[in-house]
């Protein structure tokens, strides 16, 4: 790696630990600056209330909360529950049911990103076929309905009725019991690299190069395989961003509908029962994993597409 | 064993169509053309008129919604190992002898725009050594040392160097030698050039042609040059053909063209070619635009544009007439026709071209 | 000379002349650009399908709370739960509630939404994305600036954050819809108006001393109206799909008003049960998400035919 590649990376780096900062300090003052006691018992006396707010650390002033709570956050700690878990650590919380979100987030952009540019692939290399419309008319729907409809009628279908699936999540049932969250959110992302990956096949096959290629003697495969799938197959990647941002939101409602106890759900109940160490941990944590993920798109977008790796040298 | 001379390929009455959103458009309407082995032929016409897709459909590569109706491609060629002559039917031979022996290995392309005839995620030498590994089942290493030599060949310093780099690292100049370097990759005996310079800066123009002749005396090259630039042709060809609306409408030797041209498109070409030497005030331009081919064209398609069109122009196509004392010399106008009234060229055009006659005496 | 066998006729050999005006360059008759749209619009099939269904839905949103005779909140507990039926097209809920006025007076909700979106991102994106494109610069660098810390905020915590301090209600699902709506938009208008102020034709209007108003609205907007109104027909999908998702994580409007979100959620409860519940929703709703799409996908194909597939 060049040296202004890395100074590029440096730089993105610095943007996203910036904005992160900036992320936990908003959430930080909404969370204190909510109206009523962050303690949600109405029975307590207002004595045994400020010994618990005591105990807490919530009766220091707020910046020396906040500096207290940064500390302790990058050790790991991320404070306890007060309402949800009685005094549970929230990072072993959290950090439970980050796991399941985001193995179920990998593994459905995974499994969507690569039926997806098979699929994308197949209706380009058909256009104008039977099979190019179906692939349009299904990516159209995919794209349009969204993942938690998909998740009720897979619900529906195959645990309510077919009975085939477990219609919630069990430790002990995992991989089973995930079937059904990971595919409904495999849904939209198939949808969407497909589509991408179409129009961007189209072009290329249509492309000057291409012809050249042709021209050149090279048999179909070699054409396909060898010129047009790495053309365009490197920018599907400029469109894994939004792809995950839809994926998150839909985790949350996925989550909800396949009773999974992930991330979105924890969020879900927290915000319900105002547990705001909890809140401000899964917060933190989305953000965290949005920024980090958008810096390595960028940054992986760079490495493999010579144009813009060299673009930058020159 | 082709003799220089002989007849390499032979295009008769080729018709092709595509399919379009408004219906069907005849984009070739019967061309006749011959390339013979060291010569370069040149096809003229303004943009539309079906030179690239004649030569496309040479090599096989239409777009996929065209069609060829009617005609034939013959091309002939001597057999390597068995020495022996041999002739194909371009139109008839099927896909994937198009594919293993004809596109790349005996007849090559060059582009007209390098900046984007190139693959801009495969390094040059990739690019370069891919038919010769794909044809001749060449070792990477052979292809390598191969290509650095090509590269050299067509003029680029820091071979070695320039064999890693990626396309849109380099000048559009030092893209079209890439492309000449990667069609004769596989040593092959046509070479089709598609407005080779068009794309390029005016400087660098003259060198890419002097690079392509310099080729094509060394190896013997038959070349087929599609421009629109008829600066080009003067310097380049032996043939020229000028093209309208599908059909050539004159074929003839560079000097029959040039010094005595007899259709008027080709006296309207001839006269909108930009001359600092002339006194003119005014550039001549042919009046109107090429007609829309997905329309049945009733007669001779230049009539509507045509100064000296007879009446019989707008209801029958014109054959064919021979030039006389020419055996090369063809015309497709009903001016050739005895009952014709004379037409002599534009005086102006007249006193242009004995100018250019006497300054090419001069040089 | 081949022999020609033709029969020639008296005038064959003479000049057509003055019979044919050669000079005059033929005008090809050229349809307005809008025409030429329209025309492309109705050839796509799909998109021809979603307009008609977009309509259908509207006049049902419109007119079928108008012509029940039920409310929308006409509690009667001895008919709840009803199958659909002649005097409860689509059923009742749990409550007695008739789910056919119901049902359309959530779609109201979802196209108010529509129409929301709409207004933010042509009075917020559309106006960020022109100042800031249109004075580049420092203003530019700062507003490009902002717009990326607020699109790496993910949409969740920003609702988060907005239902820690807000109760759920229409005004929050726009409060929302209004903090990250406009980015797209905002981005492809600065996109634009980067692109057409090096156009000849804007210098000459500047050096003609035409002021920045008259340049942006006379000389850059009229150019850029196609980029914008796909970008504004693929924003509301997304909208629509927004309250959707509020109302079902149990966020969005309160009891006893209804939307397709609520509906969707109230109808889950009970799938096992009542599945019609939740799927007449879910069908209205996805036709509608559908409808949109495929209208905007056919505007994007016919207002902008470079982007159309080759």
């Amino acid at each position: 790696m060049s040296k202004s590649t890395l100074k590029y990376i440096g730089k993105r780096l610095l943007i996203s630990i910036a904005t992160l900062f900036i992320i936990l300090v908003v959430l930080f003052l909404m969370v204190k600056f909510l109206p009523g006691s962050p303690i949600n018992n109405e029975k307590l006396s207002a004595g045994a209330r400020a010994a618990i707010e005591a105990k807490y650390g919530l009766d220091k002033p707020i910046p020396v909360q906040f500096v207290y709570y940064v500390k302790s956050m990058l050790t790991g700690d991320f404070g306890v529950s007060y309402n949800m878990y009685k005094d549970m650590k929230v990072a072993t919380l959290v950090g439970k049911a980050a796991k399941i979100s985001f193995m179920y987030g990998i593994i459905a952009v995974i499994i969507g990103t690569i039926i997806g540019m098979a699929l994308g692939v197949f209706a380009a290399l058909h256009k104008n076929t039977i099979w190019d419309t179906l692939a349009t008319a299904l990516s159209v729907l995919g794209v349009s309905i969204p993942s938690f409809v998909f998740a009720m009628l897979i619900l529906i279908v195959f645990a309510s009725k077919l009975k085939i699936l477990p219609t919630g999540y069990s430790s002990r049932n995992a991989i089973v019991s995930s079937i059904m969250p990971i595919s409904a959110l495999s849904v939209g992302v198939i949808a969407n690299v497909a589509r991408f990956t179409r129009t961007e096949m189209v072009s290329v096959l249509n492309s000057e190069y291409m012809t050249l290629a042709k021209a050149k003697g090279l048999d179909r495969k070699t054409l396909i395989m060898k010129h047009a799938l790495r053309n365009s197959l490197i920018p599907v990647i400029t469109i894994l961003g939004p792809i995950l941002v839809n994926l998150m939101t839909g985790t949350m409602v996925v989550e909800k509908i396949c009773s999974v106890p992930g991330l979105g759900k924890l969020l879900v109940n927290s915000i319900t029962s105002n547990d705001i160490n909890i809140i401000l941990a899964c917060s933190f944590l989305y953000a965290a994993m949005y920024i980090i993920m958008m810096l390595i798109i960028d940054v992986s977008y760079g490495i493999i597409d010579p144009r813009i790796r060299l673009g930058k040298d020159e | 064993m082709i003799q220089n001379g002989e007849t390499l390929l032979h295009i008769k009455d080729l018709h092709i169509s595509f399919k379009t959103d408004g219906g069907q458009l005849k984009a070739i309407r019967g061309v006749d053309l011959k390339l013979k082995k060291g010569e370069t032929v040149a096809i003229v016409g303004e943009s539309g008129s079906g030179k690239s897709v004649t030569t496309k459909a040479i090599m096989g590569i239409l777009a996929s919604n065209g069609h060829i109706d009617s005609g034939s491609i013959k091309y002939r060629w001597t057999d390597e190992e068995t020495n022996e002559d041999k002739e194909v039917d371009l139109v008839t031979c099927g896909e994937d002898f198009l594919q293993k022996e004809i596109r790349g290995r005996k007849i090559a392309m060059v582009f007209q725009d390098p900046m984007t005839s190139l693959n801009p995620t495969m390094t040059i030498g990739n690019q370069i050594m891919e038919p010769m590994i794909h044809h001749y089942h060449m070792s990477k290493q052979e292809a390598y040392d191969r290509a650095v030599e090509l590269l050299k060949e067509v003029g680029i310093t820091d071979a070695e160097k320039r064999m890693k780099n990626y396309p849109h690292q380099l000048s559009g100049g030092m893209r079209q030698r890439i492309v000449i370097a990667i069609a004769l990759s596989c040593d092959p005996y046509v070479l089709i050039c598609d407005e080779p310079t068009t794309a390029l800066d005016v400087t660098i123009q003259a060198k890419i042609l002097e690079l392509i002749q310099d080729i094509q005396k060394k190896k013997e090259l038959s070349v087929i040059y599609i421009t629109h630039d008829l600066g080009v042709v003067a310097k380049v060809a032996d043939y020229v053909n000028v093209m309208y609306a599908g059909k050539i409408v004159e074929t003839g030797t560079v000097d029959e063209i040039f010094y005595d041209p007899r259709h008027p498109y080709t006296w309207g070409l001839l006269s909108s070619m930009p001359d600092l030497n002339t006194e003119d005030d005014e550039l001549y331009t042919i009046p109107g635009t090429p007609p829309n081919l997905i329309h049945e064209v009733k007669g001779d398609a230049f009539a509507p544009r045509n100064k000296y069109a007879l009446n019989i122009d707008l209801r029958m196509e014109p054959p064919v007439f021979n030039v006389e004392g020419s055996k090369t010399h063809k015309v497709a106008s009903w001016l050739m026709h005895p009952n014709a009234p004379k037409v002599e060229m534009p005086i102006e055009l007249k006193k242009r071209l004995e100018k250019m006659k006497e300054e090419s005496k001069n040089v | 000379m081949e022999e020609l066998n033709i029969e020639f006729l008296a005038d064959d050999f003479e000049f057509v002349g003055d019979k044919q005006d050669i000079t005059i360059d033929q005008v090809l008759p050229s349809k307005p650009a809008w025409k030429d749209a329209i025309d492309r619009f109705c050839k796509n099939k799909g998109a021809v399908i979603g307009l008609i269904c977009i309509a259908i839905i509207i006049l049902f949103a419109i007119f079928a709370p108008m012509i029940s005779k039920w409310e929308f909140d006409d509690i009667n507990t001895a008919l709840a739960n009803i199958k659909p039926c002649a005097q409860h097209i689509f059923g009742t809920d749990s409550y007695g509630r008739d789910l056919f006025v119901r049902t359309w007076k959530g779609t109201r909700i979802s196209l108010f939404i529509a129409c929301v979106a709409i207004v933010i991102d042509v009075v917020v994106g559309m106006i960020y994305g022109l100042i800031s494109g249109y004075f580049g610069g420092k203003v530019d660098a700062i507003m490009q600036r902002f717009q990326e810390i607020v699109n790496s905020i993910p949409t969740l915590v920003v609702l988060t954050l907005l239902l820690m301090v807000m109760k759920s209600s229409l005004f929050t699902i726009i409060v929302a819809l209004s903090f990250t709506e406009w980015i797209g938009m905002s981005r492809i208008t600065r996109a634009q108006v980067l692109k057409i102020k090096e156009e000849e034709f804007v210098l000459a209007s500047r050096t003609l001393g035409a002021s920045s108003f008259f340049i942006i609205f006379k000389e850059i907007l009229p150019n850029i109206y196609s980029q914008l109104i796909i970008m504004v027909m693929m924003s509301i999908p997304n909208a629509i799909f927004y309250e959707a998702y509020l109302s079902f994580v149990g966020l969005g409007l309160p009891i006893p008003a209804a939307s397709l979100g609520t509906l969707i959620n109230d109808g889950f409860d009970k799938i096992t049960v009542y599945p019609y519940q939740m799927v007449i929703p879910v069908v209205v709703f996805s036709i509608l998400m559908l409808s949109f799409n495929l209208v905007g996908d056919g505007l994007r194909d016919a207002l902008d035919p470079t982007m159309k597939e080759m």
